[in-house]
């Protein structure tokens, strides 16, 4: 009983430190007191918010590690803007769009997860990282070769010739055009959409995790063996947390995408997939809040660091570092264990120091 | 009492961390826009642009922001209207480049140069427009940049414009019968001239005997694409890329014994100054460029010591196209009496009207004017190598 509270307590307290910074942040840019540059990222920080949660999914909850999920991003970015640009007629509403446009994204991006996940996830140990990072380079290489373009008779598509063998209409557009990416995207990304994508994500979650099937997948993770002896099925559990995983991270990638004007397939290369374990591990495997602290103190960190210039990306490293010290080392362990033991469990605590009043 | 007392430790913590971030731009930005050299800012008008200053295409976004600086470190010796520059870096990347622009924003930023290249400065370019800044980018060459943009325009020929002009000058000059194309096709720069050299080859009637691609991650052999240029009997290469794997394949084509005549495009320009590289080789390569470091032209000549004496290499088309740039900004500032006090959409509209109705006599061409969509008119000069060194064509 103690610990099913606890969870919960802990999810509120998730729930409500995201609604707050959103108050916050809305409140700054109301009264105009946020810089341009605070501004501009909060759309790419609920994105890698997201992102940083769904391979959390994946690599704390389901523990498997997977280095592709930048691949996902993409798919989901390049759908998400497809169907965004196809149904700029069809539905004018800018925010009803982008929530289309999500769902064709999340859909895609979860049909390439079902895809990678069903040979390999049968597999035992390190294959999953293996092949989702060949995934992340395959879908560079398909995009950089795909073209894609609308006119009066709807989509068309071409690969490895370029954008003149569509035999577009007249009047058509081409959308992706090979390694130039897609141009001229309308701006539709906010950061309330963000934010409510943060909130959804943050909802799917913990009641995957919460769930009966969020206790299956955590009980292979723990100990296969024991998990199968109890009839537990292996492949299905840890598909439903990959797919899912898959799934979110393509609504983040068309938030991404539709914050920008242009984007290109190489952008969600290997590195980006690298960022992104990067937030998840500095956060702490299977904790959700610091994923969401990490993913945005690490997109904001190289741009206050500006003012070192040439040196910045040998400050950040640097400071990656002392964090990941820090963060291990027992003495500030157990200060902020004393922290949170004194933030979260005020009852208990009072019960055995009689009201705090002794050290 | 002790609970109280570590959640407003805490609180004054996270306060810090906010007051730190929100604060640290303003003092940054005069740290580093004093190496420009502007320190004594008497209402000086604000150029920024973003560039990749790391990198792997760091030496694009090094050049540019060194030609703009020598251009404004000259412009405010002269007295009268001040410049004051300030690069941030973009790392080649659309999704830096806006934080690079909005960081640049709080710089107070009132003229833009864009980003270098083409990717990031499609970016920034729908940024500017947004925000009604006006931009001029030395060498994003790509069409979307300027693309629907009334405040966006380009120093450097667009994409189609360097491909229809190769093909005409190859047809015209009657330089080959059969050509062979070997470009990058995850390149927006190489794929944007090889649409367009295509299209137009086809019009004239010039004949494409084999088209080869290569990308960032197999550009260390080109075997295979000169062998399928030399089986179909190419008598002519075009090469619209840049000149670090160009080298590599003048290279391989000797040792492989074929000699086609070899016609590059302005990303060639820089060849001869390549570290390591055999000029022997290059020897009767052709190429169209809007600039050229060994001509005798006086203003030139002047450009290349003094960027030499700062910089210590040669500068390359980005660093002429970055300085002429900022001289086309200064004569437009002067003649629509522009002054650093006026707010950056005013100078906007005034800057569109002079730009698309003046004529600007730089590094990269004289008599250059720009029309409404924002690219340049000037036109490229033939150059062939001859002893290691560039020769005009005609």
């Amino acid at each position: 009983m103690n610990r099913i509270s606890k969870t919960t307590r802990s999810n509120s307290l998730t729930y409500a430190g995201v609604i707050a910074a959103f108050i916050i942040l809305q409140i700054m840019t109301g009264t105009g007191s946020i810089s341009s540059s605070l501004k501009g990222q909060l759309v790419p920080i609920c994105a890698y918010v997201v992102m940083a949660i769904s391979l959390n999914l994946t690599v704390g909850i389901s523990g498997e590690l997977s280095l592709g999920h930048a691949g996902f991003m993409s798919v989901g970015a390049f759908s998400g803007v497809v169907a965004a640009m196809s149904l700029q007629q069809a539905i004018p509403l800018a925010p009803l769009r982008l929530a289309v446009s999500m769902v064709v994204a999340g859909i895609f991006a979860g049909f390439a997860g079902v895809l990678v996940g069903i040979p390999v996830l049968r597999l035992k140990g390190d294959y999953l990282a293996i092949v989702t990072l060949a995934f992340g380079e395959i879908i560079k290489s398909i995009v950089n070769n795909l073209y894609v373009g609308v006119d009066g008779g709807g989509l068309h598509f071409a690969m490895l010739k370029n954008a003149n063998s569509l035999g577009l209409e007249e009047g058509g557009k081409v959308i992706i055009n090979g390694p130039m990416g897609i141009s001229g995207i309308t701006k539709i990304s906010t950061f309330t959409a963000g934010f409510v994508l943060i909130l959804f994500t943050l909802f799917i979650v913990f009641n995957l995790v919460k769930s009966r099937t969020g206790r299956a997948i955590m009980a292979i993770r723990d100990n296969r063996i024991a998990a199968e002896s109890v009839g537990i099925g292996v492949t299905k559990y840890k598909l439903i947390a990959f797919v899912t995983s898959a799934v979110l991270a393509g609504m983040a990638g068309a938030l991404f995408a539709m914050n920008y004007s242009t984007i290109v397939a190489s952008k969600f290369d290997f590195n980006t997939s690298i960022l992104i374990l990067v937030f998840v591990v500095l956060g702490g495997l299977g904790n959700m809040w610091g994923s969401i602290i990490a993913a945005t103190v690490l997109t904001i960190l190289p741009e206050a660091l500006r003012s070192f210039s040439d040196y910045r990306m040998l400050v950040y490293s640097i400071v990656l570092i002392i964090v990941m010290l820090a963060t291990n080392n027992p003495l500030i362990k157990n200060f902020l264990g004393d922290i949170r033991n004194r933030l979260f469990k005020p009852k208990r605590n009072k019960k055995l120091e009689g009201g705090g009043t002794n050290e | 009492m002790k609970k109280f007392l570590s959640i407003a430790l805490a609180l004054v913590l996270i306060v810090g961390c906010f007051a730190a971030c929100g604060t640290k731009t303003e003092p940054a930005a005069t740290d580093t826009g004093a190496d420009t050299g502007a320190a004594t800012t008497t209402a000086a008008i604000k150029i920024g642009g973003t560039g990749p200053l790391t990198g792997g295409a760091a030496i694009y976004g090094n050049a540019a922001k060194n030609g703009a600086e020598l251009a404004v470190e000259e412009i405010n010796a002269l007295g009268g209207l001040q410049f004051e520059l300030k690069y941030e870096d973009d790392a080649h990347d659309a999704e830096k480049a806006v934080n690079a622009y909005n960081a640049l924003k709080d710089w107070g930023m009132q003229v833009s140069l864009g980003s270098v290249t083409s990717k990031p400065c499609e970016a920034t370019s729908a940024e500017t427009f947004a925000d009604r800044i006006f931009a001029i980018t030395p060498s994003a060459s790509s069409t979307s940049v300027t693309d629907g943009k009334d405040n966006m325009f380009q120093m450097c020929f667009a994409d189609p414009n360097q491909g229809s002009a190769s093909a005409q000058y190859i047809f015209d000059k009657k330089m080959g019968t059969k050509v062979a194309v070997i470009y990058k096709n995850d390149d927006v720069y190489s794929m944007g001239i090889y649409n367009t050299f295509e299209a137009k080859a086809t019009e004239l009637g010039l004949e494409i005997v084999s088209a080869t691609t290569f990308t960032e991650d197999s550009q260390n052999d080109f075997s295979v694409q000169l062998t399928e240029a030399k089986n179909a009997g190419a008598d002519l290469i075009f090469l619209p890329i840049y000149y670090t794997p160009a080298s590599l394949i003048l290279k391989q084509a000797k040792d492989m014994g074929y000699a086609p005549k070899f016609f590059g495009v302005d990303g060639m320009d820089g060849i001869l100054s390549l570290e390591n590289f055999d000029t022997s080789l290059a020897e009767g390569v052709m190429l169209l460029t809007p600039f050229n470091a060994d001509s005798t032209d006086a203003k030139t000549a002047s450009f290349v010591s003094k960027f030499q004496e700062k910089y210590g290499e040669i500068p390359n088309q980005f660093a002429a196209d970055a300085y002429d740039c900022v001289y086309a900004i200064y004569q437009a500032c002067n003649n629509a009496g522009v002054t650093a006090d006026m707010s950056a959409s005013d100078i906007c509209a005034k800057m569109i009207e002079q730009f698309t109705t003046m004529s600007f006599d730089g590094l990269t061409g004289t008599g250059m004017t720009w029309d409404a969509t924002g690219a340049v008119s000037k036109t490229p000069k033939g150059m062939v190598i001859k002893d290691g060194a560039y020769v005009g064509l005609d």
